[in-house]
Parts: C-alpha cells; structure tokens; sequence
C-alpha cells in the first residue's frame, strides 16, 4: 500500500518538475489509458486524413501538384506510423488500436468527415486543417509522455511543408480567374468551421481536458489553441483577399485578440456521433483497405515462421 | 578476454525527454555487466539518466554503398521542403 502511494508520489514530482513521462516508469492506470485514447486518436486522424486528399491524387491539375500532394500524404501516412508506434509503448497493440477504430470505440478529428468536393479544398485542408493541426501539435511537443513528445518534435518539423504547399495552391486559385478565385472562397466557406472544430468543445464542457492539463498531457486548453489558430489565420486569408466566413469575426483592442462566431455545437456533435456526410464512406474505406492487406501479413507471418523454423534446427 | 566478450553498443538519454544517442560501444560478458561497464565509461560527469545497452550482432545496419537505391535522400525533390514555397509578403510564421 505504501509502495504504491510512493510510486504515484515519484510520478507526480516528475509530472511538476516538468519532467517527461518514459515508458518503463510507473504510471497511473488513468493516465495510461488517457494517453492511449488520445494517441491512437491522434493516429486514426492522420491515417483516415489521407482520405479526402487521396480523392484529388488522379485529378490535380499538374504533375507538380501531384507530386506535391502525394508526398503529403506520404508523410501523413508515416505520422500515423509514428504516432502507433508511441501508442504501442503503453502496451496495447496495433491489431487492438485498429480494432478500436473499426469498432467505432476510438474516434478520429471530426473534420476529414466533411468531402472534398473541389481542387481548392486540397488547397483549403493544407492551409486550414494543417494549420489547425499544427497549433494543436506545437503545443503538444511539451506534453508530459516522452515517446508522445519526441512523435510531436518530429512530426512538426514535416507539418510547415503541408501547410505552406496548400496555402500557395489556394493563393494562385485567389490571385486566378473570376471563377477560380470563387471556388477557393468557397473551399474556405466550407472548411471554416470544421478547421475550428478541430479544437474540441469549449473547455467547461470539454469532458477528459481538465485531468489531462493536470498531467501535462494537454498543455494548452481547447479554446486556448483555437483563439491562437483565429489570430494566425485572419491577416493569412487577407492577404490573399479571401474572406472568412463569420460575420462576427474582428479584432478586440482590449483582449488583443479576435474575437469571433459561435461554433455550430450541434453540427459538431451530428459528426462525432457519425452522422457527418463522410463517416460511414471512411470508416468503410479504412475497414476495406485494411481487409485487402491481409494477404500482405498473411504472407510476412508465413515468411518469418519459414525463416526462424530454418535457423532453429 | 575481450575476443571471448560479446561487443555492446551504447545509448545514452542525456535527460529526460530526449532520444538516447548511440555514444560508443564495449565488450562485457551479459548485458547487466555491459550496463555497468557503460555507466563506469560513459556517464562519470552525469551526461546521461538512462543507459541502453544492445548487442552490436543484434544491430542490423544498412550500408552507405546502397544510398542511391536504398537510402535516396530525395534531392530531386525539393517540395518536400517548407523553404520551397515562396510566401506572399506579410505571411510569417508558416
Ligand atoms: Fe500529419
Ligand atoms: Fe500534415
């Protein structure tokens, strides 16, 4: 009994003194589990994120477009790589990561249930949703568990390319024709909300972020992170004289920050409960490729069992 | 004895947080020797608070020879980079 009030003292003075979190140390069950949730969600996000961008890899209109984009989607694959890898250091494995999400126990960000519809919105979810992305993962390379942190350091220093390739595709559709410049307004109409979305709801309504500010695995609250993604992203959308969708969006003297619209709460929660328009399309999409790759473990499993039968004669 | 000893290669995590980085490597009879000889060799002036140690058999490694076929580092493919993409003046921190 004493042993164990010990242990969480010893894990509670590194959680205060800013240190990390490794994965042979002692750990509450609640934070384990906490983090668990939240990585593999994380990894879902980046993996079923390279959905809706997959759908305009045929159609991008030059081949550098194209290369551009399937590199991107290249390095979201190669995150969720190393966000699973992470994951898997808390001792849960990916068949039951996966099974989660198939399941329907794990959720992913709720925004890449939303279609995209035009070659601008490929623009819009660089610019946008990366950038969303971004802010939520600068702060998270502070988070308090060491393998989550150093996923973090890596995964930012690829981000700024995803976020800068779509900003200038969407600027020259802003700067082109009367009708490119209205599709790229219309990408930002509809990708608007979603990208604030993305923060998660308000902080007193928000259900696991209090626990998780005290462990240091969030360090930054929801509405901490969306105000700072608003205040970034104003003068961005100015300068390439689009519009941002809220009329109630300007700047507030006093807080030194924008002030802006209410969220459309129900809307968000019709998605996260699988009412969006895409849901049924990913999750089957995901449930099907992986059905597809079976043969290809099927066939590693068969080859490293024929190998180590070999040398263990 | 050293011919008899396996060789271990060395990691080091200078603090909490950071990778461990590979330092060096030296021949011990089992792993926990190896970790003591590590500490004894590698952290007398606290340079690190958690050791690795690993086989260096058990190390597989690719070889330099192959970095065009095996290890191409994409120079053909500068998009890959933020710095490719030229941002309209006023656009900082992207
Ligand atoms: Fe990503
Ligand atoms: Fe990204």
């Amino acid at each position: 009994m004493a042993e164990a009030n010990d242990l969480e003292q010893v894990f509670e003075n590194k959680i205060d003194a800013e240190e990390k979190i490794e994965p042979k140390d002692w750990m509450p069950e609640g934070y384990r589990k906490n983090l668990i949730r939240q990585m593999s969600q994380h990894a879902h996000s980046e993996v079923i994120g390279m959905q809706p961008e997959g759908n305009w890899l045929t159609r991008a209109p030059t081949l550098e477009r194209k290369s551009v984009l399937l590199a991107k989607i290249q390095d979201e694959a190669g995150h969720g790589l190393y966000l699973y890898s992470a994951t898997e250091t808390l001792g849960i494995t990916r068949e039951e990561i996966v099974q989660a999400l198939h399941d329907g126990r794990a959720k992913y960000a709720s925004i890449f249930n939303y279609p995209s519809l035009t070659w601008a919105d490929i623009g819009a979810i660089g610019w946008l949703v990366d950038g969303a992305a971004i802010v939520n993962q600068v702060a998270l390379q502070r988070t308090s568990y060491g393998p989550y942190a150093r996923a973090m350091v890596r995964i930012c220093k690829e981000e700024s390319f995803h976020q800068r390739q779509g900003y200038e595709s969407i600027a020259v559709l802003a700067r082109g024709s009367a009708q490119q410049k209205a599709m790229a307004q219309d990408a930002l109409n509809r990708w608007w909300w979603p990208s604030l979305m993305m923060f998660g709801p308000h902080d007193a309504d928000s259900a696991h972020s209090a626990q998780s500010m005290l462990w240091k695995i969030k360090r930054k609250s929801n509405d901490e992170l969306r105000q700072s993604f608003v205040d970034q992203t104003v003068s961005q959308a100015e300068i390439i004289d689009l519009e941002i969708p809220d009329p109630d969006l300007k700047w507030n003297e006093q807080r030194q920050h924008f002030d802006f619209g209410e969220i459309d709460w129900d809307e968000f929660k019709q998605v996260i409960n699988g009412n969006g328009l895409c849901n049924r399309e990913r999750l089957a999409q995901h449930k099907k490729a992986h059905a597809n790759g079976a043969w290809v473990r099927d066939a590693v499993a068969a080859y490293v069992k024929g190998k180590t039968g070999e040398s263990g004669e | 004895m050293s011919e008899l000893s396996p060789l271990f290669e060395v990691f080091l995590r200078g603090r909490r947080g950071l990778d461990h980085i590979h330092v060096g490597s030296l021949h011990a009879q089992d792993a926990g020797q190896a970790l003591e000889y590590a500490r004894d060799t590698y952290i007398r002036r606290s340079e690190g608070v958690s050791i690795w140690v690993v086989e260096s058999k058990d190390i597989h490694a690719s070889q330099e020879s192959d970095v065009a076929s095996f290890y191409d580092p994409m120079d053909d493919k500068p998009y890959r980079h933020a710095t490719h993409y030229t941002l309209p003046d006023g656009v900082d921190n992207m």
